[in-house]
């Protein structure tokens, strides 16, 4: 099929790219922009590991189409830190063990991020209703429940760090 | 997997969308949030040869209430209608939370929701316990089909293949009236294995004046518990009562049997949940739905 063009901005950045229609949000990050910090996992919606912000909002980058991204804002795990540290939330994770191999990770934490702008003290059972929308195969959850609250803690007490 | 190769065309207005979908007699695909028709293409359990995407059309996202009659266009997406119900619609705040995840409704719509017709999906159970309809846009003309006529099989529906869902309207509940919602699934934000949504209104006397029960995951379409409906309309409603109208309405159910559940456990399920809706709806009465 014909490509289409897309422009698109990612973390801040524009970038034109040529795409098939068939390819989805998460094609055009990995394989035109090169930003595989996005994981793919199930590629139908179910894991959350793809999950990226689009225009703030938390969406599965597997279940949108490359062309219907023209024009919009969208947001990586890669443009989430300024420079090379860590954001907050990547920071609460490495402290908290809220990882082992790291696959779901990503799609984690920018829907964490997402979810603490509109939930900044959120309950346990918030989070884990909020996790349901992630698969981790490694940790059983209990660490990224607490990383999640540890996160939630340090940007009640840095919030312009978000 | 990837999806099988497809073109693509985002029409400007509905006109030119319904032209398109005439054009591929059948062949082409509406892309809205794409929460349903994604999958499907990844999986390749379909392969339209063209898809018609939505999301550029003009006055599609809309979400108004105008006498007793809630309207919602095809681009209003299912968090937007979360959030619209926050404070407003306990009974619709109470079941988006249950469609999938914040990601998937940030980008799923509430009619493409409610015409992918997934039997076990809630929206469209909603949508037949409050009497609504869909809209259609088509090649000769719009018309409004009744949410009772609208669900004829799994993923399948009344809808013309050159016709677009431009918008749905729930009938409200009545000021005064209680609604109930249950569902059960393995993990939040799953398809239900079975749920059910009830709401009920009821007269000075304390008697049911008017109930509607529908359930969801519990056959190929959402059903209303008619038995139960009538089983209770003018009486009053003792627990003994609720408990034989629910059994009713479930022994009516044509449920399947899969990996999940079997058909028997699935209208076992369907009986406590009709019991519970029906219960917590009559104890609301008066909070509004």
């Amino acid at each position: 099929m014909t490509k289409r063009a897309v422009r698109i901005t990612v973390n801040g950045i524009e970038h034109e790219c040529a795409v098939e229609p068939r390819a989805t949000l998460a094609d055009l990050l990995r394989d035109e922009l090169d930003l595989t910090g996005t994981h793919v996992g199930c590629e139908h919606g179910v894991c959350g590991a793809c999950t990226v912000l689009l225009d703030g909002e938390p969406v599965r980058s597997c279940l949108m189409l490359a062309v219907q991204a023209d024009g919009q804002r969208v947001s990586t795990i890669e443009g989430l830190a300024p420079g090379d540290g860590l954001h907050p939330i990547q920071e609460a994770f490495w402290a908290k063990h809220g990882l082992q191999c790291g696959y779901c990770t990503p799609g984690i934490i920018m829907s964490t991020c997402a979810f603490l702008r509109e939930r900044p003290d959120p309950s346990r059972e918030e989070i884990r209703e909020m996790l349901a929308g992630h698969l981790c195969r490694c940790t059983g959850y209990h660490f990224i429940v607490e990383a999640i609250e540890a996160a939630a803690r340090a940007l009640a007490a840095d919030p312009h760090k978000h | 997997m990837k999806a099988a190769p497809f073109d693509y065309i985002a029409p400007a207005t509905v006109d030119e969308a319904v032209r398109a979908l005439a054009a591929a007699d059948g062949e082409a695909k509406v892309l809205a949030g794409g929460q349903s028709l994604v999958p499907m293409l990844a999986l390749r359990l379909a392969r339209p040869t063209m898809l018609v995407d939505i999301n550029r059309l003009p006055g599609l996202d809309g979400i108004r209430e105008a006498s007793g009659t809630l309207e919602i266009g095809a681009l209003v997406r299912q968090r937007a209608l979360e959030r619209w119900a926050a404070g407003r619609s306990p009974l619709f705040a109470e079941v988006l939370r249950y469609v999938a995840h914040p990601p998937i409704r940030n980008r799923g719509t509430v009619v493409g929701n409610v015409v992918h017709a997934d039997p076990a999906s809630e929206l469209p159970a909603l949508l037949l316990a409050l009497e609504g309809v869909v809209v259609a846009r088509g090649s000769r003309g719009e018309r409004s089909i009744s949410a009772d006529r609208f669900y004829l099989a799994p993923l399948t529906t009344a809808l013309g293949a050159d016709e677009l869902a431009t918008a749905v309207r729930f009938a409200l509940p009545r000021p005064g009236s209680g609604w109930g919602f249950a569902e059960v699934s393995r993990r939040h934000g799953d398809f239900a294995l079975v749920g059910a949504v009830a709401i009920v209104a009821r007269g000075a006397d304390g008697a049911v004046a008017s109930a509607r029960l529908a359930f969801f995951g519990a056959g190929g379409t959402p059903a209303r518990g008619v038995a139960a409906e009538q089983a209770l309309q003018g009486r009053a409603p003792t627990s003994a009562l609720i408990a034989e109208a629910a059994r009713a309405a479930a022994a009516a159910l044509s449920p399947d049997g899969d990996i999940h559940a079997t058909a028997a456990y699935r209208r076992r399920v369907a009986a406590s949940l009709a019991e519970r809706t029906l219960t917590a709806a009559l104890a609301r009465c008066g909070e509004g739905a």
